[in-house]
């Protein structure tokens, strides 16, 4: 069989179920993504005879000579096709994994098309920027310009603006050239994003070693099972089966997937294979195969014998101390506090005189806030390929944000020395925290142990749903007072967090979540009770927000709630009470927490960003007949985690006049390796097409903590930053620069942090018939001190609104009988489409933070944050009653209104 | 995704060729079966490249052939005098598919796969579309394609059944339609479709579809109050809850909806104008 790949004939016959997809990335061609590989993502659209196809759903022996174009293929050689020229220019993308069958679709689209975009663009899921680029890319490559929506601010500079907003404040520049010499503070363009466009810049799976082996993972059918005995024999007789893993193979150490700075922050409860199994889908045993095809055959030949566990799914009765035991063995020296009541981490205290306070009060307002689990839903899944490389070291190339915390884990498991294990990434196609975790590169290791063959494990998007990790489910009860001109006399918070059947992330998630949503606010008094369980249900991780979004839905509705019963501005309410410069911070007893400081206060700014923008408008006008309202929330975040977050970096001026930046923190769509760039070439005073990155690689620098908790600038950038300065003050000395190349280091602890706001606000559209809401105006304001790169930035802000709006109103894992996702398909889960993400207006503090580097803060988490609160209290406005529950889906809203109309009406 | 218990694939051109092997299914877009890992099929059959034409336009009506893609179905030049050809259109866009699936997915294989939101379905069985069914013992019977589902995902057709074309007479062709459609995301999977149709002596056909498991057909000999609607559409239906919709809020819309399509239908006619925005 022949077609015409890219203007190149490949040759060659696919297997008689093969999809072209796989095809086409077998013979090279790896511009063509997976992302779900079931036609609802759009990652791998290719054109076939110039009309675009999910190449996942087409068979590959219909392409028999055809002529194929992948993303590589829309421009000759090296050259960059128009709409690759906007997405690159625009910020279009942030991992990039989705771009290729973006950009490919993109160039099957006509002016026809532009109207119904986001129809258009339905099938192509981007699950970091927000769209709004996207969207911007493809009108001014359809139309070659702007066609005269940018108010003919397009060209040259590309600076736009909303066309309603001061252009001070509106941060919204395309990037600038990679030969400008401005730095600091201008958008420079990704170092990545003509090959990002292209297809060509390689992810986990886009290199290859010849003779890999394919690893596949048998999942429990049971929510609480001991495995009696598992036979191999027959998959083992199979032609092409080299090895069937089970806990037998597996080392009795203990860990958590989850990773961080500190090992014992995660309760040590998890076994690589383990002869129980706590949730559905987990582990049971892994099979090593030529093929995936013979994986397959080999998983249903294995037969496992299971004596059945009573399960309990349900966190309250998980910690009645009449439920089921899930980890009956761990005790606290293993991170689990009572382990009789399924009990991990509990979090008690208070000061001052809550129930005083909440007597005193002349309003008060309770009730109980929860959240629905949600995935991360990165375009790219998790895996990884492992080999013994020449030196003897076992060797991962993996999709992670913490290579060197992945390489010192499996080490300290597989009782090895950390220096014989290398781990590496490549470009990440998207973390959003769920790849702060081991869940592919312990089996990998296993199984190249075992073999001594290279090993890949690529999980399928259903494994992402019921094999990875979601967001925790909170419930919690939120009880506020305050006095008649509306300051705050208690705060009565109970939480209570549901970690699924192991508790990585579980103590980290509960503790943040109840740091920063409850400093945010002076009360003079405050009671927290918080505790996190194990159910036997998925495990929940780490993801964006780290619990704060959970508790600051409850806090700002009762906040909400009280300014609605006492007549006061939801704005100056938050005025009113929200934490100052300077002020003592506290949760469960005054004081702030160690290292915390006020590097920088841009709350204020952003309160009043936010509300002119709302009283502004935007002229969106509501459909006739739908109900309307305003909506708006504040978060506060830490800059960085606490007790430490340790990066080292070195900058080497080579003899040729250019400059290598080596650190250890990963790409994943959060644009540090742009920043780091823009960070060196400032404080050396070269151009940014000078330097180069050599990132995300146990082998590229001595340490780094890793890329989550936000600290991509605030980290790693500081580290880069003291490096370039010492390789400044050699070069200034007038030290020569020897063939190697003369290099400065610099490392930073983290452990001085400061904090960062976010202020977001709605006015939204409620079809009080069929629950439908309708996002009219959508407004953040961000504190995020010196914006390094604002074009970027502002993408970090989209990309956070868009995912909160995802979880306010569309997202939602159903949990089956069994504990496990029931919905694990993203045609039964909803991630935003194009559709559903409106333009949000971006506002920026004018403030400069004395931890830097130049006075940055991070943002890439918090401006998740506020969204689902905002948008909560939107619709309470718009029809009369509270949600308390997220997602806000149509049915609920429906449900909330008809039940608000029986009561008024 | 790769079917990686597939070991045959064949391409058929003959009726005999249709007939299948134990483990084979028929494939013709193949945008359904390559979606799911599909462990029990190990042989497909290609019927795309039966000589069948996609689309026959004759007096009588529509003929959609088993191989016409969705595509293809929009691209047919407008009939003069059948009002109701955008109604293909709006269930196109009514679909979760996107524009990119439509150029290999099939119409017929829509209605074969008989989900609850199958929008394609829908318009055929608003427009009295009825099936062409070759049956494995060489025999053929025709079936109105409103009452091939059993349920979300199940049908009447037996083990190698093909269905050969779908048949849309030409009078349901005159009239003119509507369709609204909800998800619980803008342009999600269907929660709840309505489509109508109104002929030109005044009949009324409105057919509820994804909110209900089975499709449910209203016919009127004139037009009914919206009420009575309503009360109609509300009132009978197998309503269900799943991930793309609770039966209350099923139930509820589908009454809103049906109210809005009527209106669509005895308003004034949009006629070349009329739009796809059908949104609920």
């Amino acid at each position: 069989m022949r077609m015409d790949v890219d203007g190149v004939p490949v040759e060659g016959d696919p297997k008689p179920g093969q999809c072209l997809r796989t095809y086409l990335r077998s013979r090279g061609a790896t511009a063509v993504k997976k992302g779900c590989d079931a036609g609802d993502c759009g990652a791998c659209a290719v054109l076939v005879d110039g009309k675009p196809v999910h190449s996942c759903l087409y068979p590959a022996v219909r392409a028999e000579g055809r002529t194929i174009t992948t993303a590589a293929g829309l421009a000759p050689d090296d050259a960059l096709a128009p709409v690759q020229e906007e997405f690159a220019d625009r910020f279009a993308f942030q991992c990039g994994f989705c771009t290729p069958g973006l950009v490919v679709t993109a160039a099957s689209l006509k002016e026809d098309d532009l109207p119904d975009l986001d129809r258009r663009l339905k099938g192509s899921l981007c699950r970091c920027t927000g769209y709004r680029p996207i969207r911007e890319a493809v009108k001014h490559a359809v139309r070659g310009g702007c066609g005269g929506e940018c108010d003919g601010r397009c060209g040259g500079a590309r600076e736009e603006t909303a066309s309603s907003a001061p252009p001070s404040v509106q941060a919204a520049p395309a990037s600038s050239r990679e030969t400008d010499d401005r730095v600091v503070g201008t958008s420079a363009r990704p170092p990545a994003a003509a090959r990002v466009v292209q297809g060509k810049e390689p992810y986990t799976f886009d290199a290859w070693i010849p003779g890999t082996l394919r690893l596949k993972v048998l999942g429990s059918p049971h929510a609480h099972a001991r495995i009696v005995s598992i036979d191999a024999s027959a998959a083992l007789a199979m032609d092409g089966v080299h090895a069937v893993l089970t806990h037998e193979d597996a080392p009795a150490t203990r860990f958590s997937t989850a990773r961080h700075e500190n090992r014992g922050d995660d309760p040590r409860d998890t076994r690589i294979l383990d002869d129980v199994v706590r949730f559905q889908g987990q582990r049971v045993a892994a099979v090593v195969a030529d093929s995936l095809a013979i994986a397959d055959a080999a998983i249903e030949a294995l037969r496992v014998e299971y004596e059945v566990l009573p399960a309990v799914f349900d966190p309250e009765e998980a910690r009645s101390g009449t439920a089921p035991v899930i980890h009956p063995d761990r005790t606290p020296e293993d991170g689990v506090r009572d382990a009789s009541r399924n009990l991990i981490a509990s979090w008690k205290g208070g000061y001052g005189e809550v129930d005083a306070g909440l007597a005193e009060a002349a309003a008060v307002a309770t009730g109980t806030w929860s959240n629905a689990r949600v995935t991360h839903a990165q375009l790219e899944t998790h895996g990884s390929i492992g080999w013994i490389d020449d030196l003897g070291r076992l060797t991962l190339r993996t999709s992670s944000q913490v290579p060197f915390l992945v390489r010192d884990e499996l080490a300290l498991i597989l009782d090895r020395a950390p220096e014989s294990v290398r781990v590496f990434t490549a470009r990440v196609g998207g973390g959003f925290g769920g790849k702060q975790e081991i869940f592919t590169e312990d089996i990998v290791s296993l199984a190249v142990l075992k073999t001594g063959r290279p090993v890949a494990y690529e999980m399928t998007r259903t494994e992402e749903f019921t094999s990875t990790a979601t967001r925790h489910p909170f419930r919690v009860t939120a009880t506020l007072g305050a006095s008649a001109d509306g300051v705050l006399t208690a705060m009565d918070i109970q939480v209570l967090s549901n970690t699924g059947a192991y508790g990585n992330h579980a103590i980290g998630v509960m503790f943040h979540g109840c740091a920063e949503s409850l400093e945010a606010y002076r009360s003079p008094a405050k009671r927290l009770d918080a505790e996190v369980v194990y159910t036997n249900t998925t495990p929940a991780g780490a993801f964006r927000g780290y619990g704060l979004g959970q508790v600051i839905f409850a806090v700002e509705s009762a906040l909400d709630e009280l300014a609605l019963q006492l007549g006061i501005d939801p704005f100056q309410m938050r005025r009113l009470n929200a934490v100052k410069d300077g002020d003592e911070l506290g949760v469960t007893e005054r004081g702030h927490q160690d290292g915390l400081i006020f590097g920088s206060y841009g709350l204020d700014q952003c309160l009043d960003l936010a509300e002119a923008a709302l009283v502004r408008g935007n002229g969106v006008e509501a459909p006739d007949g739908w109900a309307t309202g305003e909506g708006m929330a504040l978060s506060m975040i830490a800059t960085i985690p606490p007790r430490g977050h340790r990066a080292t970096a070195s900058v080497t001026a080579r003899p040729d006049g250019t400059f290598l930046i080596a650190a250890g923190t990963a790409e994943f769509g959060n644009g540090t390796h742009t920043v780091l760039g823009q960070i060196a070439a400032e404080a050396l005073g070269v151009p940014v097409s000078l330097i180069e990155l050599r990132t995300s690689d146990t082998d590229a620098t001595t340490y780094d903590t890793g890329a989550f908790g936000s600290t991509g600038i605030t980290v790693a950038g500081k580290a880069v930053h003291a490096a370039a300065i010492a390789l400044k003050a050699r070069l200034d000395s007038g030290e020569a620069i020897p063939p190697e190349g003369l290099t400065g280091e610099g490392s930073t602890d983290g452990m001085i942090r400061s904090l960062a706001f976010n202020v977001q606000a709605f006015r939204v559209a409620v079809d009080l018939e069929t629950g439908s809401v309708r996002i009219l105006q959508s407004i953040q304001a961000a504190d995020a001190g010196v914006v390094l790169n604002p074009a970027q930035c502002r993408g970090q802000i989209e990309g956070g609104v868009a995912q909160g709006i995802g979880s306010a109103l569309y997202e939602e894992i159903l949990v089956g009988d069994e504990g496990s996702p029931a919905n694990p398909a993203f045609r039964t889960y909803r991630v935003p489409q194009s559709a559903d993400v409106p333009d949000t207006e971006v506002y920026f503090a004018e403030t400069s933070d004395e931890l830097g580097p130049f006075g940055a803060k991070s943002m890439s988490e918090s401006p998740y944050n506020p969204v689902a609160p905002a948008l909560a209290n939107a619709i309470r406005r718009a029809i009369g009653a509270r949600p308390y529950e997220i997602p806000m889906s149509r049915d609920r809203v429906w449900r909330l209104a008809a039940a608000a109309e029986r009561v008024s009406g | 995704m790769d079917l990686t218990a597939v070991t045959g694939y064949r391409r058929a051109t003959t009726r005999a060729d249709l007939a299948l092997a134990p483990g084979e299914t028929l494939v013709a877009g193949g945008t359904w079966v390559f979606s799911e890992p599909n462990r029990d099929v190990t042989g497909l059959v290609d019927l795309m490249t039966m000589p069948w034409e996609p689309i026959e336009v004759t007096d009588a009506g529509l003929r959609i052939g088993a191989t016409c893609t969705i595509a293809r179905l929009l691209e047919e030049p407008p009939v003069p005098g059948w009002r109701a050809q955008p109604l293909f259109d709006e269930a196109a866009n009514a679909l979760l598919a996107s524009f990119k699936i439509w150029n290999e997915a099939t119409v017929v294989g829509n209605v074969c796969r008989s989900f609850a939101a199958a929008a394609m379905l829908a318009a055929c069985a608003t427009l009295d579309g009825v099936a062409e069914i070759w049956a494995a013992d060489g025999s053929v019977r025709r079936e109105p394609v409103a009452s091939l589902p059993t349920g979300n995902g199940t049908n009447t057709l037996r083990a190698g059944d093909v269905v050969r074309a779908i048949d849309i007479p030409a009078a349901a062709l005159r009239g003119r339609t509507a369709l609204r459609k909800i998800a619980l995301a803008e342009l999600g999977r269907s929660g709840a479709v309505v489509t109508g149709r109104r002929d030109e002596d005044d009949a009324v056909t409105i057919v509820v579809t994804a909110a209900t498991l089975t499709p449910c057909v209203y016919s009127f000999p004139v037009p009914p109050s919206e009420a009575r609607l309503v009360e109609s559409v509300r009132s009978e239906g197998d309503f269900y809850t799943d991930a793309l919709g609770t039966e209350d809020w099923r139930r509820h819309v589908t009454g809103v909806l049906a109210a809005r399509v009527l209106a669509d239908l005895m308003g004034a006619d949009p006629g070349d104008d009329r739009r796809t925005e059908c949104t609920a």
